[in-house]
């Protein structure tokens, strides 16, 4: 017994030198993160400076984000796919047809916006929870299912456009892709954001005290504070044109939502475990089939809310809507840190991931260069994304 | 040329955290076996990861002495050109690739990148029959057994041309007769003038064959000493820095109702269909006693458990019981809700998600009993530094990735998963592997002291003297079937291995 009690002093011990800030593991550790906020800031930096500021005029960022919450919604998704160790190929297709099914619903129907939006999300989740199934119970490879997918949604989409634009949709439902969130509503949300910021921030030093958890590097009210000042500096430049974009706000909710259900439910931490090591999540008791199928309903379900935003954005449903989508998904959370081995991986990357991706595209439509350089651009940044996310774990 | 072939001098290394070695001096003398003996997370593993390049020169401080000169690695293959290879902890064979390809990996013979089939067969051929092993060059690695797997490991390092061999625990997953291959082999090659620096807990072995043996303690140099002017006693002092006068704490109890109860159990192989790898085994397992299970390598001891578990990909027959009620268990989910609880014996492929911090780990099985949905982090926080603090897991903070925790603590991290649990039944396969001697005795302690609150406590192992240690009885297994089920005042050495080895 006396043996224990000297361990547990030690642990004391251990973990009291551990207070001692060590600026070299700090960036060691976060390197990822950083790397990836300072090139988002040299694109920034980049682009303004050949635009002549137009780049980070309140519009155009107000354009910007726009453009963005579609990817960042799916990669979002997709991040949680991935980190399963699966993968989803046909969310683009699913875009598209969630799209084109809610258009004809309207104007050919005329069907009503709610009933519309109920429908067409719940079609999104059956047939990721269809693709889902076939993976996780059949045993086929999610590459080849929702590479399958893709195709056969395509094809539905085709079907039911018969290769036309279905327009226009209704006043309600161009809500969800062109309205603004005005001064109340946006304020009040920002100010939520930041009063739960500190929240947590204060639960987490209390907790960490407590139970001796990892240190933060600085001290626990930093890292919010430094948010705080962006959210107020990002509801300024919303408020400067014409408030936050409604896609953004969507956006911003289900990352919210989406990171909550991956760090702080039985669910999340049985998602990590499915891609960290499945032997030993079935080994744990996980139910690891049902995990697999929810995570692609729910990506299914992601999709659909993407492709209303989209559709109500173009104010149609076309058929050509969300080709390659799923590619700009799956680039957005990779370029956010998430590893397609598995097991590794955050929702609010996929986030900046799309961030950095739709600035190249924004910044470059304004210099009008020529679309084949998005391409290349953006193909380009991907794997020397990845590359230097090896190349700093080996030498830390 | 002087008399050691190695000098560390000051060796120091940091982990954000940890200090894992503080100013560490070693010398090693030309064509010993030198055993390096220590607690979990002592830092032995750490210490040889520096001396074979793993941690390269500048992430440690201190210097390295090969020869009387200087060395400093930049990488392994640095180490291994100055004839330093290094048989880690966890093996790192390619399983989907022969042996032959596993031996020459990275050095295949060729001609302008073509590889030559013939001379790569006939070498390895040599190597094998060099160590005296019959291994086929062409079979695939994954198809060989660990103990046939850390040979193949042996002949790797031997290929390099290897003038020091450090060996990381190999025996910790080798039955003994694989061991004393391993020995042999090792005493054969010193005879050739290779120097092994060896890393074992099990210190019977390390008194047979090393010549000299170091302790290191907490990071630091404790001393070495001739292995002739040493006892075991006065080693693990060396080691604990503590008197351990008994191994095995035995208690003296009386068994209770019967809590657990396996019927019929008849398992099939996955691949053939026909063959039964556990035929029609029955057995009870009572309330405060702990159970034995012993047997050969292969016998079937983890499939029977596994399958109990549901974890078993064959075709499973047979019924359990749990106070006298029959119970379904198709998935381990079944199982635990049982309350029955299974320490895996590989804790790196089932037993941990390495990736993950030690408190996900210890909380994984216990998601849903413990949890609705939400995770209260506040509980699991406590949950967790209870059983860090029980089983002395020696870790930074709990919310370190297991990955970085030594080998014998990650052991404790698997132990506390399923302790978490609150088990009636604790099927334990293998858990004392690579765990140190003290740590050993600790767990002892705790498994009795379970055992006191009315939990059933199987126990499989590969040390006979762990079983007859601490079981109250002991089943005796041979190729799947059950052989015999002795009280631990019948039980003997002889009894069991006449028992296991086929006897009846
Ligand atoms: N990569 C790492 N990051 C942080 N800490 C580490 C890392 N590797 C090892 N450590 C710490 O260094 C200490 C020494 O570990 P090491 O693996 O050398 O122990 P060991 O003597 O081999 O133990 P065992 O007998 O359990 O294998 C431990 O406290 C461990 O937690
Ligand atoms: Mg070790």
């Amino acid at each position: 017994m006396e043996g224990k009690l000297n361990k547990s002093l030690e642990l004391n011990e251990v973990n009291n030198n551990k207070k001692n800030f060590n600026p070299k593991n700090f960036f060691s550790t976060n390197v990822r993160a950083y790397a990836m906020i300072i090139g988002l800031i040299l694109i920034w930096a980049m682009f303004a400076i050949l635009t002549d500021g137009i780049f980070l005029s309140a519009r155009n960022i107000s354009n910007l984000t726009m453009q963005m919450a579609v990817v960042a919604i799916l990669g979002a998704g997709m991040v949680l796919v991935i980190v399963t160790g699966h993968i989803d190929l046909s969310v683009g297709s699913l875009v598209g047809l969630i799209g084109g099914i809610a258009a004809a619903l309207m104007v050919w129907k005329g069907w009503g916006t709610g009933l519309t939006i109920i429908t067409v999300l719940l079609i999104g989740l059956a047939i990721g929870a269809i693709q889902g199934f076939i993976t996780a119970y059949l045993n086929v490879p999610a590459f080849i299912v929702t590479l399958g997918g893709m195709m056969v949604l395509k094809g539905i989409l085709l079907g039911i456009t018969k290769g036309v634009t279905i327009a226009p949709m209704r006043e309600s439902y161009k809500v969800f892709g062109q309205a603004y969130i005005t001064n109340v509503t946006l304020f009040s949300f920002a100010g939520l954001v930041i009063l739960s910021m500190f929240f947590l921030a204060y639960r987490k030093r209390k907790s960490g005290i407590k139970y001796n958890l990892k240190q933060e590097p600085s001290s626990y009210y930093v890292k919010p504070l430094v948010y705080s000042l962006l959210i107020l500096g990002f509801v300024y430049i919303m408020v400067a044109y014409k408030g936050m974009p409604v896609p953004v706000f969507i956006m911003l909710i289900l990352v919210i939502v989406l990171t909550f259900l991956a760090d702080k439910t039985t669910f999340g931490r049985s998602v990590y475990a499915i891609g960290g090591n499945l032997q030993a999540a079935i080994f744990s008791g996980i139910s690891v089939k049902k995990i697999v199928l929810i995570v692609f309903a729910l990506n299914g379900l992601m999709a659909a809310i993407a492709g209303i935003i989209l559709s109500a954005r173009l104010n149609a449903g076309s058929p050509a809507a969300g080709t390659m989508m799923e590619l700009d998904a799956i680039a957005a959370a990779v370029i956010g840190g998430t590893s397609l081995m598995g097991g590794k991986g955050k929702v609010y990357g996929a986030i900046l991931g799309a961030l950095i991706m739709a600035s190249l595209d924004n910044g470059m439509s304004l210099l009008d260069m020529d679309a084949f350089w998005q391409y290349i651009v953006k193909g380009s940044i991907l794997i020397f994304a990845v590359w230097f996310d090896i190349y700093s774990k080996k030498k830390a | 040329m002087g008399l050691y072939i190695l000098e560390l001098k000051n060796i120091c290394k940091k982990f954000p955290g940890v200090k894992a070695l503080d100013n560490i001096n070693l010398r090693v003398k030309f064509g010993e076996i030198h055993a390096l003996c220590g607690e979990n997370g002592a830092g032995k593993s750490t210490l040889i990861k520096i001396l074979s390049g793993v941690y390269p020169y500048g992430t440690y401080e201190g210097k390295i002495y090969l020869d009387g000169k200087e060395v400093q690695f930049r990488n392994i293959r640095d180490a291994e050109n100055n004839g330093i290879v290094c048989i880690h902890q966890e093996l790192a064979l390619v399983g989907e690739l022969t042996v032959q390809e596993n031996i020459f990996l990275g050095n295949e013979p060729n001609i302008a990148g073509v590889i030559k089939e013939d001379e790569m067969y006939i070498k390895t051929k040599n190597l094998l029959n060099e160590l005296g092993l019959d291994i086929d060059p062409r079979e695939l690695v994954k198809n060989l057994g660990i103990g046939q797997q850390q040979l193949v490991e042996i002949a790797k390092a031997l290929s390099k041309n290897a003038k020091i061999l450090i060996l990381d625990e190999p025996t910790s997953a080798l039955t003994e007769k694989e061991s004393n291959t391993l020995l042999n082999i090792l005493c054969r090659l010193k005879a050739k003038g290779v120097t092994s620096i060896y890393i074992s807990h099990k210190l019977d072995e390390v008194l047979s064959i090393a010549d000299t043996v170091s302790a290191i303690r907490d990071g630091q140099y404790i001393g070495s000493k001739d292995i002739n002017e040493i006892t075991k006693s006065e080693l693990i002092y060396m080691m604990v820095g503590r008197k351990l006068d008994k191994l095995y704490p035995r208690k003296k109890r009386e068994r209770k109702d019967c809590s657990f109860e396996v019927k019929n159990l008849t398992v099939y192989d996955p691949e053939i269909q026909s063959r039964k790898v556990i035929d029609n085994i029955s057995f009870r397992a009572y309330k405060g006693e702990i159970l034995g299970i012993a047997g050969l390598m292969g016998a079937g001891r983890t499939e029977m458990v596994s399958a109990i578990f549901g974890v078993f990909p064959g075709k499973r027959e047979g019924e359990f019981y749990i106070d006298e009620k029959k119970i379904n268990i198709r998935q381990p989910i079944d199982a635990i809700q049982n309350g029955i609880a299974l320490v895996p014996e590989d804790r790196k492929g089932t037993g941990l998600v390495l990736n993950m911090t030690v408190k996900e780990n210890i909380s994984m099985a216990s998601l849903r009993n413990f949890f609705n949905f939400i995770i209260k982090e506040d509980e699991e926080n406590s949950y967790t530094l209870r059983y860090v603090r029980d089983l002395n897991i020696k870790t930074s903070n709990i919310e370190e990735a297991v990955n970085n925790l030594s080998g014998g603590n990650q052991q404790k991290v698997v132990l506390g998963k399923w302790l978490l649990t609150k088990p009636k039944v604790l099927i334990l396969d293998e858990p004392t592997r690579g765990i140190d001697i003290g740590a050993k005795f600790e767990i002892y302690e705790l498994i009795n002291q379970l055992v006191d609150e009315g939990v059933t406590v199987i126990i499989i192992s590969s040390e006979l003297e762990e079983v007859l240690g601490i079981s109250d009885r002991v089943l005796v297994i041979y190729e799947g079937k059950l052989r015999a089920d002795l009280p631990i005042q019948e039980a003997t050495q002889e009894k069991i291995m006449y028992y296991a080895t086929g006897g009846v």
